[in-house]
């Protein structure tokens, strides 16, 4: 198979099965986990200001008192990888247009400048995040083949993108078949890895918010 | 597989809930959680790890209520949890974690870490994997009425000794009184002072209470331990002395897990909301404070300051009322570092002050209160739970350090205003 032809492969077809398993995937995780219940608190909730499970969907978004000068590093390179990927991801004029195509919501994109020094920020930051993994005793302790992967499946969209964009290493069609399956392999194995929780962190965000103000403790 | 193991995995399956599904389906073991548990800060040793103590837990979870894991273990890939394991994870769960619940508090995803640990142990005491100075306790618990092995005779011994002190009467047994006033073992066997200045601040504020004969006890090692059978038993004991009585209030006593237990887990242990509230004492006084109903005089002039309980304040939710109380009767006191729901654990809460095995490593955790301690400069260190009491005392004793520990209600009631309250002579 040429490039032309791998392009047209991960831009339809690919494309098509990896939306299809990230969809369902998804689904079916989120069902999983939920549909798990809990049973109800029967004593006599105490109540208090500024405590119950929304507030913690938000606060915890700051590091809480005391966190910030035990890990810094972890804290800023955080930061940075999920603002850089926000950005990255979906106020790129290509992603924006990407999107228009596929579902005709269009919204107003930065400046390729802008984008192209979010991606280097953004990659700084993850090899930041990967150097501490292996450096800090404790991450490295925890660290599974898991932990490895999901950096891995995380940032090769990130550096296939910003090679394809400037024509680096590879000719532009080649780097930009493996740009796109390097994101329909990130949609594969998302539901299935610790990535899922870009959506159960605000459950259970929710779920610790709520239990500790029904005991009338802000968390 | 052994039965108890089967019966250990079983209860485990039985307690995942959606909850627990999301925080295990959430970690991005940043090992953030590591940096509040002292466990950890003090050894600088990984597995200390809050979320590192879950593991039996999360491959059940993983292995049982996902597709993959449930693939996989079809295919005989996964690895599944053994006694062996079990066994290794002891010192883990219990051992080095005091269910101070300071992890839950720091989890950038939201992981109510405490949560999860409390619900392992419920799988670890059943499969056989509790230790034994917890299995003793529980077993005491329940067949004597106290984890200690405090029976009435000595609770009366007691009451004799403070009407002698004071001239007050205890009351026993009184049916209809308003407030019904339980006592952890530490307070009967080590801390007799407790009894004598509720019997004090009672006769101010003019309020009806009574002991129980049956119900004096309100520490629950099921709770610690992690059997929800025999918590259920200790918690229903307090439950039917107070509805024999018909008390409208009861008050837990300076005691941390006392409090989680009868206040936040009692009711989902019987199944039924109580008929009856529960207060703490530090909420009781802080309440009869605001009514004026509690008159002080005089100040502590040493320089003193306060050890939060972890169960009394971030699990428990009375966060104001002890700085308010202190604050009437200090005109020296100066903040601990971390103070409130931030606050660092003594060490030995959740039961861990209970095992023998877990000494060593409970007197370097203490390492966090010291250098804590050392830096407000005080001399006099207030607490509001028996419990923490003793083992900041051992802790003091240990590092050869020249504080004193001293609970909050009796400071309060060594200021009680009224001249006839503090005569400690015969009436």
């Amino acid at each position: 198979m040429n490039e032309v032809l791998f392009l047209t492969w991960v831009r339809g077809m690919g494309l098509n099965i990896a939306i299809g398993i990230f969809v369902l995937g998804t689904l079916l995780r989120l069902l999983e986990i939920y549909t798990l219940g809990r049973k109800p608190d029967l004593a006599t909730p105490r109540h208090r200001a500024g405590a119950s499970g929304l507030h913690t969907v938000f606060r915890r978004s700051l590091p809480p008192p005391g966190m910030f000068k035990k890990s810094p590093a972890s804290y800023v390179a955080g930061y940075v990888f999920h603002i850089g990927l926000f950005i990255v991801v979906l106020l790129s004029a290509q992603h924006i247009k990407l999107i228009q195509s596929l579902t005709g919501v269009w919204w107003p994109n930065l400046p390729a400048q802008f984008i192209d020094a979010a991606t280097v920020v953004t990659l700084a930051a993850m090899v930041l995040v990967l150097v501490e993994r292996i450096n800090k005793p404790v991450k490295r302790f925890l660290s599974t083949f898991e932990d490895y992967a999901a950096w891995m499946l995380t940032f090769l969209p990130v550096l296939t993108g910003y090679l394809a964009t400037h024509h680096l290493l590879l000719p532009y069609t080649a780097m930009l078949a493996l740009h796109i399956i390097s994101v329909e392999l990130l949609l594969v194995f998302l539901p299935f890895t610790k990535l899922m929780h870009v959506f159960t962190l605000w459950g259970s965000r929710w779920y610790n918010g709520d239990v500790n103000a029904k005991k009338g403790v802000a968390v | 597989m052994s039965a108890t193991l089967n019966k250990g995995i079983g209860v485990l399956k039985e307690i995942i809930d959606a909850p627990i599904a999301s925080f295990f389906s959430s970690c991005v073991h940043c090992g953030l959680c590591a940096e509040a548990c002292l466990f950890y800060t003090e050894t600088g040793d990984p597995k200390y790890t809050p979320i590192h103590k879950l593991e039996p837990l999360r491959r059940v979870y993983q292995q049982e209520y996902t597709l993959t894991g449930r693939l996989t273990k079809m295919l005989g890939l996964s690895k599944p949890v053994t006694d062996d394991e079990l066994d290794a994870w002891q010192p883990l769960v219990y051992d080095s974690c005091t269910l101070c619940g300071r992890c839950s508090l720091v989890c950038p995803v939201g992981n109510d870490i405490v949560y999860m640990v409390r619900k392992l142990r419920e799988g670890m005491a059943i499969s056989g994997h509790a230790p034994d100075g917890l299995v003793e306790a529980a077993g005491r618990s329940v067949e004597i009425g106290s984890p200690m092995g405090v029976r009435l005779p000595a609770v009366k011994a007691q009451m004799k000794h403070v009407l002698e002190d004071t001239g007050i009467e205890i009351p026993l047994d009184v049916t209809g009184a308003e407030y019904m006033v339980l006592m952890s073992s530490m307070e009967i066997i080590s801390f007799p002072e407790y009894l004598a200045a509720i019997a004090r601040i009672m006769k101010q504020a003019k309020k009806s209470w009574t002991l129980c004969s049956d119900a004096f006890e309100a520490t629950n090692s099921g709770i610690q331990i992690g059997v929800s059978d025999i918590a259920r038993v200790l918690v229903q004991r307090i439950v039917d002395g107070a509805e024999k009585l018909k008390v409208k209030t009861v008050i837990s006593p300076e005691c941390g897990h006392a409090y989680t237990a009868l206040r936040w887990e009692g009711p989902n242990l019987i199944g039924r909301p109580y008929t009856f509230d529960v207060l703490h004492i530090l909420e009781v006084l802080d309440g009869f404070y605001d009514q004026g109903l509690l008159k002080i005089s005089g100040f502590e002039e040493a320089r003193l300051t306060f050890h939060d309980p972890c169960q009394l304040v971030r699990r428990g939710g009375v966060l104001e009322e002890p700085r308010k109380l202190l604050k009437l009767v200090a005109n020296n006191y100066v903040e601990m570092s971390d103070p409130g729901k931030m606050n660092w654990c003594c060490g030995g809460g959740g039961g861990v002050s209970a095992i023998d095995e877990a000494e060593n490593l409970r007197l370097v955790a203490f390492k966090t209160k010291k250098s804590q301690l050392e830096a407000t400069g005080a001399k006099t260190l207030v607490t509001a739970c028996a419990n923490c009491r003793i083992v900041l005392e051992e802790g003091l004793e240990h590092y050869k350090m020249n504080v004193h520990v001293t609970g909050l209600t009796e400071m309060i009631a060594d200021h009680l205003a009224t001249a006839e309250i503090n005569s400690r002579e015969m009436p």
